[in-house]
C-alpha cells in the first residue's frame, strides 16, 4: 500500500487535513510517455515519474470527498458512453453490499487500439486507477480484464506490483473475450460470471446488482488512468487541459488515410483538423470521417474539420468522440461500400439474443451491400428496417448499427445517386477500414 | 382507491417472436418486419387493462409485461420506435 503523496515522507498519510496536492506535469501527453519515456512504463519508471498514488481513506467521507475531487474534475467515461465517472461511481458506493469494480481493457471496436496501447505502455496508470477506484466505493476485489493482446504484459505489471509489496487490493487479471458486443458493460460482467459474452438485460442495473450480485462498477482503462493523476494532482490539475465543460486530455485512434496511424493523445476540445495533423493529417484529401467508432457517425470532412473534438463540439454534428476513433475516408475511396462492409461485420457481431438485431441488421447489410454494387437497392425498405431496429436490443449494438447507416445515407446523399445511375468513385477493390475476416457470412 | 397506470413492456431477449400478443392487441401491439412486436409505451387504457392482462398471461415466452407506466422508458423496452406504418 502507498503512503501518500509523492514526497509524503511521514509514516501515516494525515487523516482529515488533506495536503495540497503536488504540481502534477504540464500539458501533454499525461498518460503514454511519462517523462518523456518511450514505450513500456515499468514500476520503476512509473513511479519515477509519476510517484507513489495517495490512498483513499477507508471511511465513508474520505470516499465521499474522493468522488467529489473526481466530480468536481470532470472526469467522463473513456469507453464510448461518456457517463461521469463521479456519478457511476456515487451509484455504486450508494448501494449496499461489498462492491467489485471491474476495469475494462476488452476493446472490442476492430479498429481501436487506444486500450491496448495505454495498457501496454502505462500498465501501471492503469493498475493505480483500479486500485483507487476500489478503494473510493469499498470494494474488496477488483478484475482488469485485458484484451489477449496486452494481457502477459499487465499481468507482469502486477506481478511486479506484488513483488514491491505494492497491491493493496484484491487485483487479477483475467483475458478479455474476443468479439464487437464484448466489451459492452454488462458482457463484460456476462463473461467473468459465466463465460457468456454478451450482454444481459437492464434493470438491474450493474451498480445495482453486477458481479456475483454485488454492486459493481465498470470503468474503461482509460477512465482509470485518468482517475490515477486525478487521485495524485487534483481536479484543478486535471481541468488544466480542455474546455472547463468538457476538460481533460483522451486517446484517440487514428487511422484510414492519415500519414501515421495509431493512438495519440490530444486535449479535449482540439479542433478535428488538428486531431488528424497529430497522425500527420492529409487533410486535402480527405472526403470523410467516421467518428467515435464502427458503431459512431460519419461526418463531411468540410463540415467537421474546424469543430472542437468533444461532445458539445461534435453533436452538431449528431457525433460525438465515442471510444476516441477518428476513421478518415480519402477522396478516392467509397463510403457506402466502406459501410456496407462495417454493417456485415456489425451484424455478425451481434450477440444473437433479440429478434430486431438478429434479423434486422442482416438485412439492413444486404440493402446496404446493393446500394453499394448499384443493383436493387430499396431505399424504402432500408429506411423501415433503420427504423424498426433502432431502440429494440438488450444492448446498444443494433443502435450503434443504425447511427452509422443513417449517417452514411445523410452524408454520401452525392454517391447514393451516383451509384443509382451505377457509378462509384472507387477503384474496385478499394479498401480501408480493416473489418476482422468474417467466419460464414450469415 | 386509485389504480396506478401501466405500461407494456417487451423482454427483447426472452422474446422469440410468436406474435401472439399482436393478435391479442393489435390496437397496443405492432410486428416489425421479422414478426417482433413493438408496444406501444404509452399507459394501458384502464378499459383494455384485462385483455392486455390477458395478453401477458398468453406470451409463452414470459417476454411480455405490464409494468409502473411511470418507470422510465428505457431504449430496450421494445417500444421506443413507436408503431410505424412503414
Amino acid at each position: 500500500m502507498s503512503s501518500g503523496w509523492p514526497d509524503d515522507t511521514a509514516e501515516a498519510p494525515p487523516r482529515r487535513t488533506v495536503p495540497a496536492p503536488p504540481a502534477g506535469p504540464v500539458g501533454l501527453p499525461r498518460l503514454l510517455s511519462p517523462a518523456g519515456l518511450p514505450g513500456h512504463a515499468g514500476l520503476a519508471e512509473h513511479l519515477a515519474a509519476h510517484g507513489h498514488r495517495p490512498a483513499v481513506p477507508a471511511e465513508q467521507g474520505g470516499r465521499l470527498a474522493f468522488v467529489e475531487e473526481v466530480d468536481r474534475a470532470g472526469l467522463r467515461g473513456r469507453g464510448g458512453a461518456g457517463f461521469p465517472t463521479a456519478l457511476k461511481m456515487a451509484a455504486v458506493l450508494a448501494e449496499r453490499g461489498r462492491p467489485v469494480v471491474v476495469a475494462n481493457g476488452t476493446e472490442g471496436e476492430p479498429a481501436s487500439a487506444k486500450d491496448k496501447v495505454l495498457l501496454a505502455k502505462a500498465p501501471h496508470l492503469v493498475l493505480d486507477g483500479t486500485e483507487l477506484a476500489a478503494e473510493a466505493v469499498g470494494a474488496d476485489e477488483a478484475v482488469v480484464v485485458c484484451h489477449p493482446a496486452v494481457l502477459g504484459l499487465v499481468q507482469a505489471a502486477l506481478d511486479e506490483r506484488r513483488r514491491a509489496r505494492l497491491d493493496g487490493v484484491g487485483l487479477r487479471v483475467v483475458e478479455a473475450a474476443e468479439g464487437f458486443v464484448a466489451g459492452e458493460a454488462s458482457a463484460v460482467v456476462n463473461w467473468l460470471r459465466r463465460g457468456r459474452p454478451i450482454p444481459t438485460r437492464t434493470p438491474p442495473r450493474l451498480s445495482e446488482r453486477g458481479l456475483y450480485g454485488r454492486p459493481t462498477l465498470v470503468q474503461n482503462v482509460e477512465t482509470l488512468a485518468h482517475l490515477a493523476l486525478v487521485a495524485r494532482f487534483g481536479a484543478d490539475w486535471y481541468r488544466s487541459v480542455g474546455p472547463p465543460e468538457e476538460p481533460g486530455s483522451l486517446l484517440v485512434t487514428l487511422l484510414g488515410g492519415v500519414e501515421r496511424p495509431g493512438v495519440y493523445e490530444v486535449a479535449v476540445g482540439t479542433t478535428v483538423s488538428s486531431v488528424l495533423e497529430a497522425g500527420g493529417g492529409s487533410a486535402p484529401t480527405a472526403q470523410a470521417l467516421l467518428l467515435g467508432g464502427y458503431f459512431g457517425t460519419w461526418v463531411d470532412y468540410g463540415s467537421a474539420s474546424e469543430r472542437p473534438f468533444s461532445r458539445a463540439g461534435l453533436a452538431p454534428l449528431g457525433a460525438s468522440p465515442g471510444a476516441g476513433l477518428v476513421a478518415m475516408l480519402p477522396a478516392d475511396a467509397c463510403g457506402l461500400a466502406e459501410t456496407a462492409r462495417l454493417a456485415r461485420y456489425l451484424a455478425s457481431q451481434s450477440a444473437g439474443q433479440c429478434g430486431p438485431c438478429v434479423f434486422g441488421l442482416p438485412a439492413i447489410a444486404s440493402q446496404l451491400e446493393a446500394l453499394a454494387a448499384g443493383e436493387g437497392f430499396r431505399r424504402d425498405l432500408l429506411v423501415r428496417w433503420l427504423a424498426q431496429v433502432d431502440g429494440r436490443g438488450a444492448c446498444a449494438h443494433p443502435d450503434g448499427a443504425v447511427r452509422l447507416v443513417r449517417s452514411a445515407l445523410r452524408v454520401f446523399r452525392e454517391e447514393v445517386e451516383r451509384h443509382a445511375r451505377g457509378r462509384c468513385i472507387a477503384p474496385p477493390g478499394r479498401r480501408v477500414l480493416p473489418v476482422p475476416a468474417l467466419g460464414a457470412v450469415p | 382507491m386509485t389504480r396506478r397506470l401501466l405500461r407494456l413492456r417487451v423482454d427483447p431477449i426472452l422474446c422469440d417472436g410468436r406474435g401472439l400478443c399482436a393478435a391479442l392487441l393489435p390496437e397496443l401491439v405492432g410486428l416489425d418486419d421479422w414478426g417482433f412486436p413493438i408496444v406501444s409505451v404509452e399507459p394501458v387504457a384502464p378499459a383494455r387493462l384485462d385483455e392486455a392482462r390477458a395478453a401477458v398471461r398468453a406470451c409463452p415466452k414470459l417476454a411480455l409485461s405490464l409494468v409502473p407506466a411511470e418507470l422510465a422508458v428505457r431504449r430496450s423496452d421494445g417500444g421506443v420506435s413507436r408503431p410505424r406504418p412503414g
